[in-house]
């Protein structure tokens, strides 16, 4: 298991360092100079390419950066010259998590029972709505979820709020717009992994010493169906969080998706690759948590060798 | 009702018929056919089918036949519900919106077939190889794999975009360095499980060339799984352009995709909902219909659903 673990870990390691070199270079080549705002005298503007070290050769510049990310100091944003990054970090970050939780939570739970339920249900119409729900689920984009969502429920009918983040009747649009691909991508997957567990024998076996339906099912045929949803955890946490760049601004939220996208438009290179860094790198640890977790689940991976590898 | 009596004349000697007895009763169905023929069968996969021809045609037809153009501006017109004159209605600017949404269909299904097809070749020649020649190029190929699985694709896709600008090619472009990661290991997989069976032994033992096996042996094999990621990655593909256009970094107006309508769309929510919800209703009904269909093809290709008309 700890080599498993270590495996692992060397693996996002490296990925980290591969995705911070790579952007670090990209940005690099983007077209514009991020110093071309109409306010910035001359004078400063020179003081800023000095502070940033752009009169420096690139070798140069990117060692400095890779030593600043290890103190955990990601500079100044260039936009707004006098925050760094780290600061709007700390201030968007929250609203982004606190989302992002609530959508995840409500997708996987949501998603898990819808699954069951359907999977239990088998070709009759309880099957059928729930199936429905999921493919309607996996056919709309967030966007069009959350101006739908934010139409009928807080334009229309005026039950909700609107935008902006302030409590928790503030938080239900959101959330759902988020969640629903999601929920629904699990629930199809839980269905489909329970159909398949339960013609297998040790179900029948299950049956065959006269335990109660209930018990098989939530002993025995829920947790050997679970396994392929946890393999899509990672994926999963990846898109609900891409996610919240679109529900923020369709919600006012003032989140960090609103600031990763605008610094990209403004060539803010601190910015840029400060957010690119930081998104990364949470998306690195949640598929290192994932690989972990699936191992400690399920014994044949760590046994099997190598993960991700062809059976 | 009495007994017959019967006795040997009422016999008659019918004889072999050694032509009859082998003559196969069924036309005999290459895989391709038992695919259409179950795809035929499935009523929501087969409408799935119908549903994206009718768009692309219209993608193809409709802008060419209208009397507007997708970017003509109509002062009279703002916010103009759908009636005869324009039936979509207009946009705030009094542009067509049946124009404008064929206009984008074509951009958002271009865009969308294309990288999924790019992505699938790339990732069933690279997976192909490391699949079944195996050694180093795999691990190497592997490890490339390791390490951009992890980075998030719509960062990367927005990185690149920014850099190389914007427009249909480099958004194509974009979504391809990173799009085929999924293709390759599925594919690698596959090729490596079929590598082992003893069709391929066979061929091998004979003295097959590799080159022919693949093509011959293993690449039918797998084709069918292909055709069907591919169907499932294309709502992937439309779904990022919607996305980066929607966000402001895919294709740039006055050019349109469905992206670019659903966001300018929203923007009039208030004053106008039918500026979303009819691009919403086919971007949505699209997407539905792409994953109808692309069930259908898993169900369709699925030797163990062989035999089992639904």
């Amino acid at each position: 298991m700890l080599r498993y673990i270590a495996k692992r870990v060397i693996a996002a390691i490296l990925t980290l360092l591969v995705l911070v070199t790579v952007v670090f270079f990209l940005v690099r080549l983007m077209p514009g100079e991020p110093f071309t705002s109409a306010k910035l005298t001359p004078v400063v503007a020179e003081n800023m390419q000095k502070y940033y070290g752009f009169d420096k050769p690139l070798a140069v510049q990117y060692v400095q950066y890779l030593k600043n990310l290890l103190h955990g100091d990601f500079g100044y944003s260039m936009k707004y010259t006098n925050r760094t990054v780290n600061d709007i970090i700390a201030a968007t970050f929250p609203f982004s998590a606190d989302l992002g939780i609530r959508a995840l939570v409500t997708a996987i739970s949501f998603g898990l029972v819808f699954g069951i339920i359907s999977a239990l249900n088998r070709g009759n119409k309880i099957d059928f709505i729930c199936v429905i729900i999921a493919i309607i689920g996996t056919s709309v984009p967030d966007f069009i979820m959350g101006a739908f969502l934010q139409y009928f429920f807080g334009i229309r009918w005026g039950l909700l709020p609107v935008a902006q983040y302030k409590g928790f009747s503030y938080t239900i649009l959101p959330t759902m717009s988020l969640a629903f691909y999601t929920l629904a991508s699990v629930s199809r997957i839980m269905r489909a992994s329970m159909l398949e567990v339960v013609n297998q024998d040790y179900i029948k076996t299950a049956r065959a010493k006269g335990l109660s339906s209930f018990r098989i099912t939530t002993r025995h045929q829920i947790r050997n169906a679970i396994m392929p949803v946890i393999t899509i955890l990672g994926p999963t946490v990846a898109a609900v969080l891409t996610g919240t760049f679109v529900v923020e601004s369709i919600f006012a939220i003032p989140g960090m998706g609103k600031y990763y996208v605008d610094s990209v438009s403004t060539n803010d290179y601190s910015m840029i690759l400060g957010m690119t860094v930081f998104y990364g790198s949470f998306l690195v640890l949640c598929n290192l948590l994932v690989d972990i977790l699936y191992g400690i689940v399920d014994p044949r991976v760590r046994i099997g060798g190598k993960a991700g590898e062809a059976p | 009702m009495t007994e017959k009596k019967l006795s040997p004349e009422n016999f008659r000697i019918v004889g072999k018929n050694p032509e009859g007895m082998e003559k196969i009763t069924r036309p005999n169905l290459s895989f391709w056919q038992d695919a259409w023929r179950r795809l035929r069968a499935n009523r929501s996969a087969f409408i799935g089918l119908v549903i994206l021809i009718i768009y692309a045609l219209l993608a193809i037809f409709a802008p060419v036949l209208s009397r507007y153009g997708f970017s003509d501006m109509d002062a009279d017109a703002m916010n103009a519900l759908p009636s005869f004159a324009h039936w979509f209605g207009c946009d705030a600017t009094g542009r067509d919106l049946w124009v404008r949404l064929w206009m984008g269909a074509r951009v958002s299904l271009t865009i969308g077939l294309s990288a999924a097809t790019i992505n699938m070749c790339i990732g069933a020649i690279l997976g192909g190889l490391c699949g079944y020649y195996g050694g180093k190029l795999d691990m190497i190929i592997m490890r490339i794999v390791d390490i951009l699985y992890g980075i998030p694709t719509l960062i990367v896709t927005i990185l690149v975009m920014v850099v190389i600008g914007r427009g249909i090619k480099t958004l194509i472009i974009a979504m391809c360095i990173v799009g085929w990661i999924g293709s390759c290991r599925f594919v690698r997989g596959e090729v490596y499980r079929l590598k082992e069976q003893d069709f391929v032994s066979a061929a091998q033992v004979l003295g097959v060339p590799n080159a022919v096996i693949i093509l011959r042996h293993i690449l039918p094999n797998i084709m069918g799984l292909m055709v069907t990621n591919l169907c499932m990655a294309i709502p992937w593909s439309i779904f990022q352009e919607a996305f980066l256009s929607y966000i402001g970094l895919g294709i740039s107006p006055p050019n349109c995709s469905w992206g670019i309508l659903a966001k300018e769309g929203i923007k009039m929510l208030r004053v106008a909902p039918h500026e979303v919800l009819i691009p919403a209703f086919f971007i949505c009904t699209t997407m539905l219909a792409l994953n109808l269909l692309g069930d259908g093809l898993r169900d369709a290709f699925d030797p163990k659903l062989r035999g089992t008309e639904v």
